[in-house]
This record gives structure tokens, C-alpha cells and sequence, in this order.
């Protein structure tokens, strides 16, 4: 075999490797890739039910009810507009009224079936999601949010 | 005193960076030994300014000076002894500290074990590896200082946050760290090399070493992260695919292929122009790392806070360093001489695969985990990637890897037979199709999936001994024999072997925890008792105890299987007052290579509390998997051959290709 030839071989066989890659890729990103929605956005844009979608906002105060078999019912709002979410399971700790969470699930059409329901790690913190959904709803003071003093992972 | 000590070390460190950044290049330009000889004395100097530096930081931690401001908002005065040192890195300024503490570490290590690298080289490579130091001491000291004092001093610091509070702080950042800046000389070594125009098979042989050492601790650091966010999250998860996760995961796939490429270089004197990129994009890619990490661009379940002032400094010394180094591979590259040919059924045809198949795995995780982020710029919409998008897209690459890689150390090199080893092979072959049919009998035909993979664990595992037994004799000659044909054997071959295995060992591990794990989520009142996969589980109620700076409330549940006690699990939730935050201590308890898990939920005024029930078999194997692949690592690493610091030609023919000039 010539250089040339090997050389050949070498580029069709990345190229191969490359173009399996990229179907798997675009498959994937079709299924799984969510969207994500602040309170306002589902409230205006006529999104399908049964659409898998991200949430995020505050958790209303006074709107949590806890229920039987570790139900919960929370309510998400940006300041502008609400979404009701159920969730069955343990919610985060730092899980709490007044305080920003970002929920993924199937939109109903009585609001959102979360099937994951996060919180943030530290009191400072609050998801970009949430802090531009607010920023978006005019809700959200500079001040309140970050601060500075992060800490890594 | 003592903050204003390691301000002032720290700037003295970036003065004799600075220094090293240019005289060393303006030494081995002019052909002046004494100015490239000048770059050891400043790395090393260096390296003890910036650990004066980090070492006052952590008095500043120990005696709780809270006047700093950095140890007012992460410290407190209550903690115990090991979270106020690690409480140093706890946070964003003193983690940057530890990023150039090890750098400047690094660099003076090759400053010590360099003496018989080309003088030149040395010199560009210390120049360069400054380079790097002089961008991150000006981003710490201009974006990040840890040294900030506040004019009133405060009685009491504001905590650590609570999640920190855990000893995997103290293990976790700083073997990462090691692994994410070691892999800084593999880069500083490609420019230099690229700065002189010319490469060669000692090049490889210097540079293995160093990549060795960091690929064995990020893996280990990984593998530390994955069962720290396990255990602590409290969702019995090991690993979520999540941007931070990935930042750290890019690097080290990238840095494995590195390895392999490298043996090639080494070996065949081939491959050249192409491990210059892979060391050039390891080191990038755990560039973006830090960034993403510490820009906080991207939501991730590791998030803290973050500024975005700092993230701009981050994208600049990024954009300058990548941009600069793929422009002067661009440029330099086509320049460097090509080496040994091979055909595409050999050792190197094998390492290529490998090469092939890990760069584009690491290519899916690159688009899954920036592609959000993309989109957002390009179109403002927001989406998020999950978990299934990385199994669906990373998952099949890796394994088409792993189907393939026993039979790469079996193959010869220049021209390999494929048949032969196939035969070879046919013992490990079997063994995985009888791991298959066993997976398949015992689990019932619930998945197709989990046999296959069961069946290419065991394949890789056997597949990694074929070649030991076969070399040792084991089974044909007396073990005598055995024995001294095992201790003769060159440690690089039992490198690979173990390694190969861990992989495979790890691979076992995630199909069982992913697949035969089960879970429930229940509220349970005290004496009330709940069965999991045979493991009954009592509450016998909830306690609280103190602690040094918090309130935990203790679940206490006795495990039986079959009647029999077999232990107690005791998970608590830990409130802290000074940050009114509570924290998850989940309650392990080991079964053979499972585990049982156990994490609290909210309780109810009754008495009931709720709790997560896991039962995940097999989950250990996915760490120790990881500890193994590092003992291969070291294997490796203790090969006469590639002794760090006494890289000797191993072959004539080698020793021939040594400093062949390009031009």
C-alpha cells in the first residue's frame, strides 16, 4: 500500500466515524433536548400539551400543599404570571417558599407533571434561568441576587 | 500582617513570571545558557512565592482572621480543624490559588528533573508554562483577590457552606486540580516544540511521564467527585452528565487518547503533527473547564454563586491562549516531519482507532454540553441537554471502543494479523458470550442492553489477561517460570492491562447500578418497617444531636435480610444556623460490591418521616474500576523507560531519530 493510499484509508475511516457521530447526534438532540420556559412563556405561547418543558421562577409563597403519598403542589411565578406544578417524590432540601427552582416536566393542561424539581445549592445562588426569567419580568433587584464569593463544586 | 505577606508573595510571583515568560526565549534565540538556565532558579522561586502565598491564606483559615473577607464569607470559627484548611478551596479566590499553586508546582518540577532535557526545550517550556501562570496571577490578583480586607473585622464568619462540609472537599479539588493543570506541561511541551520546529521520539518520552501522572489523578479526582455528589445529593446518583461534570470529563478523554498517541510517537516515531493538537486541545479543553466552572454560564446541579466579570477575564486568557496555540499549530504544524509508516491493521492502526473513537466521544460531549449555549447566543432560546442525549450519543462510541480494545496490545506493530489475534482472543470471546448467556438466565430476559454489556466488560477483562497469561506462561510453564517471566515482564505491559481492565471493571459497575438498581420513595412512621429487594428496613426513630456548628436529626434503621440483622443505618439531615441551610447525610451501608442507600426526607409533625430507599448492586465497582485504571497508571508510570526526569532511548533505533531536525 502507498502512503497515499493509507493515507486515504486514515481520512474515510474518520470521516466514518465522524458521520456515525453526527446521526447519533441528531437523533439525539431531537429527542431529548428540552425547552426552557419561563411562567410568562407558557402562559403566552401556545405550547402543546404533553410537551416535556423546563421551568423556572420562584416558588409563590403560601402555594405549597403537601398532600398524601408525598404529593406536592407548588406554584411558580416570575412576578408576572403563575404555573402550577405536581411533583410526587422528596423535593431538595434548600426547597422553599420565596426561593427560585427550576422544575422539568410534562406540560398539562392544569400546568406542569414535574418529574425533577431542583433547588439551588447555596442560599446566594440563583439558576441564570431563573434569575433572567425574573430579569425578563422585571422582578428581579441586582442586590438580591448574586453575590460575590462563589464556591467550586 | 500575615494577608498582606501572601498579597506581596503572590505579586512577586507574577514579577519573576513575567521574567520567565521572556528571558528564557530571548536565551535560547541568542544561544545564552545562562539566561535559559535562569528560567529554573525563577520557576522553583516561583513556585515558593505562590506557596507562601497559599500557605498565609490558610493560616488567615486556621485562626479565623475574619478581617479578610474571604475567610468572613466561607469560614467559621466553629469548624473543625480539616474544613477550615479545606475551606481554603472551599470557595472561588482560594481555589484559584490552589489552580496556580499547582501550576508553579509543575513548572518547578520540571525545573528539578529536567537536567537532561535540551537545554532549549527546557527554556521554552518553562517560558511557556509562565505564560499560563503570569494570565492566572493576573486574573486572581485583578479579578479575585483572596487577600481583600474588610475595615470592620466581624465577630463570626459567615460558614462554609454546609455541602462543603464534607471531607470529600478535602480530597477532590486538589487531585482534580492536579490532574487538570498537569496536563499544562503536555501543552507547554507542544508549543515549545512548535516554537523550535522540531519533534522527535524523546520529545514523546518527556512528555508521557508528565501526562501519566495528571491523566492518573484526574481520574481519580473524577472518580472522587462522582461518589462525593452520590453520596451527598442524596438522589443515588454517580453521575448526571451535567456541565461541570463534563468540563472535568472532556479533558481526561481527551488525555487518555493523548497517552496512546503518544506511545506511538514514542515507539514509531508517527502520529507527530497530530499528539501536538492532543496535547494542545487537553490542556484547552481544561481551559473551558475552569471556565465553565468558574463563569457560571451554564445551570448546573454543582452551581454556586459565580460573577460574570470574572467569567469575561476567564473567556479572554481562553480565546488568547487557545486561539494563540491552534494558530501557531497552524502555522508551525505542516512544518514538522512525518514519521514510520504503518498499515491500518496494526498496533498503531489500533491506537489510532482509539484515538478516533475517544476524540469524537469527546466531540458529542463538547456539542451536548455547549450546544445550550450556542443556541442561546444564536437564537435566545433556552434549552437544556439531559442525561439521555450523553447515553444515546456517548454511550454507543465508547462501546464500539471498548469492543475493540483487546485486541490492540495484541497487535504487532508496522503490520498486524488480525486473525491471529482473533484466536488469540477466543478464550476471552467466549468468556464474554458465557457472561452474556449468564446475564440473560439469571435477569429473565428484562433487557437486551445490560447482557451485551455484561458480555463486553467480561470480553475486555479477559481480553486485557489474554496477553499477561500468554507472556508469562501462566498455565504452560512451571510457576517459577511464571514468576520470573512476570517480574521481567516491562511494567508499561502490566500498565496496560490493569488499566484496560479497570475500565471494564467500572463498566460493570454502571450497568448494575443503572440497571438492576431499585428504589423506593415512601413515608415511613417509627417501628413501621419496609422491604427492598430482600433487605427489610425498620425505623426505630428519629434523634437529634449536635454537632460542632450545626443540629442533625438522625433516622435510625435497622437492616435485616432473611430475619437476621445486618446492620444499622443512621442517615441525618444537618441544619446549619449560620447559613440556615440543612444538608442530606445520606447512610450507606456495603454489600459485597453493592450498596445499600438510605437519605431522609422532610419529617411530618405524626412522627413519619420520609425517606429514599435505594438498593444499588454493583455500584462500587464503578470507583474501584476507576482506583484500578490508576494503579495501571502507575504501573506504567514505573517503567524503567519512562522514569520521570531519566528518559534514556530505549531502542537504537530510537536513539537514531533523537533530535532529527525538521527542517
Amino acid at each position: 500500500m502507498t502512503r497515499k493510499q493509507r493515507r486515504l484509508i486514515l481520512i474515510g475511516s474518520s470521516l466514518g466515524v465522524l458521520a456515525i457521530a453526527a446521526v447519533l447526534v441528531l437523533s439525539a438532540m431531537s429527542d431529548s433536548i428540552v425547552f426552557f420556559n419561563s411562567p410568562t412563556d407558557i402562559a403566552e405561547k401556545h405550547i402543546a400539551p404533553g410537551t416535556r418543558i423546563r421551568v423556572g421562577g420562584l416558588v409563590k409563597p403560601g402555594s405549597v400543599q403537601r398532600g398524601e403519598n408525598l404529593n406536592i403542589r407548588f406554584e411558580v411565578t416570575d412576578g408576572k404570571s403563575d404555573v402550577t406544578v405536581r411533583y410526587q417524590g422528596i423535593v431538595p432540601d434548600l426547597f422553599r417558599e420565596g426561593q427560585g427552582v427550576v422544575t422539568e416536566g410534562k406540560l398539562e393542561a392544569g400546568g406542569i407533571l414535574a418529574d425533577m424539581v431542583l433547588a439551588k445549592h447555596d442560599e446566594r445562588y440563583m439558576p441564570r434561568e431563573v434569575s433572567d426569567a425574573l430579569k425578563k419580568a422585571g422582578r428581579w433587584e441586582e442586590t438580591a441576587g448574586q453575590t460575590s464569593g462563589g464556591t467550586p463544586r | 500582617m500575615i494577608p498582606e505577606l501572601g498579597h506581596y508573595a503572590l505579586v512577586l510571583a507574577l514579577a519573576l513570571g513575567l521574567i520567565q515568560s521572556i528571558v528564557p526565549i530571548v536565551g535560547a534565540a541568542t544561544r545564552d545558557a545562562g539566561l535559559m538556565r535562569l528560567a529554573s532558579s525563577t520557576a522553583v522561586m516561583q513556585f515558593l512565592f505562590v506557596a507562601l502565598s497559599f500557605a498565609a491564606l490558610t493560616v488567615c483559615y486556621v485562626t479565623s482572621d475574619f478581617s479578610v473577607l474571604n475567610v468572613f464569607e466561607n469560614s467559621h470559627s466553629m469548624m473543625p480543624l480539616i474544613y477550615k484548611m479545606s475551606s481554603v478551596w472551599g470557595n472561588h479566590e482560594g481555589s484559584m490559588l490552589l489552580w496556580v499553586l499547582i501550576l508553579a508546582l509543575f513548572g518547578a518540577l520540571v525545573a528539578l528533573f529536567g537536567a537532561n532535557l535540551p537545554a532549549t526545550l527546557k527554556a521554552h517550556v518553562l517560558a511557556v508554562q509562565s505564560w499560563i501562570a503570569c494570565a492566572f496571577y493576573l486574573f486572581i490578583l485583578l479579578t479575585s483577590n483572596p487577600f481583600a480586607r474588610q475595615a470592620q473585622a466581624p465577630f463570626e464568619g459567615r460558614d462554609l457552606n454546609p455541602i462543603l462540609q464534607d471531607p470529600g472537599l478535602a480530597i477532590h479539588p486538589p487531585l482534580l486540580y492536579i490532574g487538570y493543570v498537569g496536563f499544562s506541561i503536555a501543552f507547554s511541551f507542544a508549543i515549545a516544540a512548535l516554537l523550535e520546529g522540531r519533534i522527535d521520539a524523546a520529545w514523546a518520552r518527556w512528555v508521557r511521564p508528565w501526562t501519566l501522572m495528571a491523566w492518573m489523578f484526574l481520574t481519580l479526582g473524577i472518580a472522587m467527585g462522582s461518589y462525593w455528589a452520590y453520596y451527598t445529593l442524596g438522589w443515588g446518583g454517580f453521575w448526571f452528565w451535567d456541565p461541570v461534570e463534563n468540563a472535568s470529563f472532556m479533558p481526561w478523554l481527551t488525555g487518555t487518547a493523548l497517552l496512546h498517541s503518544a506511545v506511538v510517537m514514542e515507539k514509531r516515531n508517527s502520529l507527530k503533527i497530530w499528539t501536538i493538537l492532543l496535547a494542545i486541545l487537553t490542556f484547552s479543553l481544561s481551559l473551558i473547564g475552569t471556565f465553565l466552572v468558574r463563569s457560571g454560564v451554564l445551570t448546573s446541579v454543582h452551581s454556586f454563586a459565580s460573577d460574570p466579570t470574572r467569567g469575561v477575564f476567564i473567556l479572554i486568557i481562553l480565546v488568547l491562549f487557545i486561539g494563540g496555540s491552534l494558530a501557531l499549530f497552524a502555522w508551525r504544524g505542516p512544518m514538522l516531519k512525518q514519521g514510520g509508516l504503518f498499515a491500518p491493521i496494526s498496533r498503531e492502526g489500533a491506537l489510532v482507532f482509539n484515538n478516533l473513537f475517544l476524540t469524537t466521544a469527546c466531540l458529542t460531549v463538547f456539542v451536548g454540553t455547549l450546544y445550550p449555549l450556542a443556541l442561546e447566543g444564536l437564537t435566545g432560546a433556552k434549552i437544556s441537554v439531559g442525561a439521555p442525549f450523553f447515553n444515546m450519543t456517548f454511550g454507543p462510541l465508547f462501546v464500539a471502543l471498548m469492543c475493540v480494545m483487546p485486541f490492540g496490545p495484541l497487535l504487532a506493530w508496522k503490520r498486524g494479523d488480525l486473525y491471529g489475534v482473533a484466536q488469540r482472543l477466543m478464550a476471552a470471546f467466549g468468556i464474554g458470550l458465557v457472561a452474556i448467556a449468564a446475564t440473560f438466565a439469571i435477569e429473565g430476559g428484562q433487557s437486551v442492553l445490560a447482557p451485551f454489556g455484561v458480555g463486553v466488560a467480561f470480553f475486555v477483562m479477559a481480553g486485557a489477561l489474554v496477553d499477561l497469561v500468554e507472556r508469562t506462561a501462566l498455565f504452560r510453564a512451571p510457576l517459577a517460570t511464571v514468576r520470573t517471566r512476570a517480574i521481567g515482564l516491562p511494567r508499561s505491559v502490566w500498565g496496560t492491562a490493569v488499566a484496560h481492565f479497570g475500565i471494564a471493571v467500572t463498566l460493570l459497575g454502571i450497568i448494575g447500578a443503572a440497571t438492576w438498581g431499585t428504589e423506593r420513595i415512601l413515608t415511613l412512621k417509627p417501628t413501621q418497617t419496609v422491604t427492598l429487594s430482600g433487605y427489610e428496613f425498620t425505623f426505630d426513630g428519629l434523634t437529634q444531636q449536635a454537632g460542632p456548628n450545626y443540629q442533625a436529626q438522625v433516622g435510625k434503621f435497622t437492616v435485616r435480610r432473611g430475619g437476621a440483622v445486618i446492620g444499622v443505618m443512621e442517615p441525618s439531615k444537618r441544619a446549619f444556623a449560620a447559613r440556615s441551610m440543612t444538608t442530606n447525610e445520606a447512610a450507606l451501608l456495603t454489600r459485597g460490591s453493592g450498596q445499600l442507600y438510605l437519605s431522609l426526607g422532610d419529617s411530618e409533625p405524626s412522627g413519619a418521616i420520609a425517606i429514599r430507599l435505594y438498593y444499588k448492586p454493583l455500584v462500587m465497582l464503578i470507583w474501584l474500576g476507576a482506583v484500578i485504571m490508576m494503579l495501571g497508571g502507575g504501573l506504567s508510570l514505573s517503567d524503567r523507560r519512562l522514569r520521570v526526569g531519566a528518559p534514556k532511548p530505549a531502542t537504537k533505533s530510537a536513539a537514531k531519530t533523537t533530535l532529527q531536525p525538521a527542517e
